[in-house]
């Protein structure tokens, strides 16, 4: 099997991450920053799984029958998509509490990145789901499927396979994304970067492993969605 | 008499200006074949498709036992079917599509076994079991386990065929069975379909440009042009010996084809 160039760059550059680390006294920074770390993960990743919810039930609201759903799926995507992440953030932790709706900073980093990220994935999966040749649909019609299980069950399954791609790059956005919650106060990677920085002057090795370890996080998502797509393209692909 | 299984009474289908359907009256026997051959456009597929209910009617019933297929009886008069009269309704139709539309991310055991249990509420194993002799007599069993892309063309029709057959339906519709298929793997899709209705005796209703193999299991034949029917009979009226110039016109085209 050949492997992917992939397989060999992510160990490279967590060896450069790590020759940084030794050999110029990173030691006295690193650990904040991977504190900072920890926390773009607890954002990301609850992140990632709820916009990936919001995508799949806005990208169907928006193909809905009932006229209500889909205007409602409409609106919500065209605001989230709209309006900068930044401005989401603020509005969600500064401006609801003078309405008396109080989040943490957590809660509002969550909520403000997967609203953000699920307007794009709404119509990923949107283009997705119309993507499905119109003969599956057909088939579901004249074999008689309930509703629920032609989409759980023929049009979603081959919708998703189609979104992969464009999901991936969704996820490696929403990723990069997370270091605008350093608006609402919580010290992620890079702001844990910037205060280092502010207190060390190691500005070129601060912004040089800050950059290896947002690349390596990408690589990790491009990896996985790789891996889904060779999996699902085995059974539906021509060979 | 024999029973009255399809009956199209008046029905018109239009797209926007062009009329597809004009007023079209057919009528189909329990046990009957009838194949519909004709020039392209004109109407043939939409007459099963409006039969699937794939497509709306402008006018007019279609009736299936008597019973209307896109409207309903509600307090004496008729009203636009319900999801659950059509459902009920289509339950006694299976259709074979030219492009199979098979699933692709479902092997073919899944393909035949799956349909039954989530739109009949048949059980697992019962489907499971009933799939495999189906592939067996469509001579798929042994790649039950494969998925449609892994087949040829013919393969993928003839598990179409069982899947369609594990609806239990009593008519079958085919449309142009064979016309995506490779000319080599025409003949184990048509030898499928014959043993249908002779052996099994199905109710069908067919559009095809096989003309010798509509004339060799056909019971009726509909030459339709422009939506209507100009000429229908036996094969050997109709094929043979077409009293109409306009179907003869076609027929001659189509032996010159071959």
């Amino acid at each position: 099997m050949q492997r992917s160039p992939i397989v060999v760059l992510v160990p490279i550059a967590f060896l450069v991450g790590l020759y940084f680390a030794v050999f110029s006294s990173v030691a006295e920074f690193l650990p904040a920053l991977l504190n900072g770390l920890t926390v773009t993960i607890k954002v990301a990743v609850p992140s990632v799984l709820l916009a990936y919810l919001i995508s799949v039930v806005a990208g169907l609201g928006r193909l809905a029958p009932i006229g209500p759903v889909r205007w409602a799926s409409a609106i919500y995507i065209e605001v989230f998509r709209g309006v900068s992440l930044l401005v989401i953030l603020f509005w969600l932790y500064f401006v609801l509490p003078e309405f008396g709706l109080t989040m943490s900073a957590y809660t509002a980093a969550l909520l403000g990145i997967s609203l953000n990220a699920g307007a794009y994935g709404a119509e990923i999966v949107r283009g997705a789901v119309q993507a499905v040749p119109k003969g599956q649909y057909e088939a579901c019609t004249t074999l008689n499927y309930p509703v629920w299980h032609k989409y759980t069950r023929i049009i979603l399954p081959q919708a998703l396979v189609i979104a992969v791609p464009a999901m991936t790059n969704m996820t490696i956005e929403l990723l990069k994304g997370t270091a605008l919650v350093s608006a609402v106060t919580l010290v992620d990677l890079t702001a844990a970067g910037v205060r280092q920085n502010q207190m060390t002057y190691r500005t070129v090795e601060i912004f040089s492993v800050l950059a290896l370890i947002y690349f390596c996080l990408a690589q990790v998502v491009r990896f996985s969605g790789v891996r889904i797509e060779q999996f699902f393209n085995r059974h539906l692909g021509a060979d | 008499m024999p029973n009255e299984k399809i009956r199209f009474e008046g029905v018109t289908k239009r797209y926007g200006a062009l009329t597809v359907l004009d007023k079209l009256d057919l009528s189909i026997n329990e046990g009957e074949v009838v194949t519909i051959i004709g020039p392209s456009g004109s109407g043939k597929t939409t007459v099963l498709r409006c039969l699937m209910t794939l497509e709306s009617i402008e006018d007019g019933v279609i009736r299936i036992d008597g019973e209307p297929l896109n409207m309903m009886e509600r307090d004496g008069t008729l009203v636009p079917a319900s999801t659950g009269h059509l459902r009920k309704m289509r339950r006694k139709l299976g259709m074979v599509f030219q492009s199979f539309n098979l699933f692709p991310h479902l092997t073919v055991l899944q393909n035949c076994a799956e349909p039954p249990v989530l739109a009949l509420g048949v059980k697992r194993d019962e489907a499971r079991k009933r799939a495999q002799e189906l592939l067996e007599m469509v001579g798929m069993s042994d790649k039950h386990a494969h998925y449609p892309a892994q087949l040829s063309g013919g393969q993928q029709q003839r598990v179409a065929i069982a899947r369609t057959l594990a609806m239990q339906p009593d008519i079958l519709v085919f449309d142009e069975p064979t016309s995506a298929l490779d000319p080599e793997t025409i003949e184990e899709v048509t030898s499928v379909i014959r043993a249908l209705a002779v052996k099994h005796s199905y109710t069908m209703l067919m559009v095809t440009h096989q003309i010798d193999f509509a004339h060799d299991i056909s019971d009726r034949i509909c030459f339709f042009d422009k939506g209507r029917i100009v000429e229908q009979g036996p094969p050997a009226a109709v094929i043979d010996a077409p009293s109409e110039a306009r179907t003869q016109q076609f027929l001659s085209k189509v032996a010159q084809a071959r």
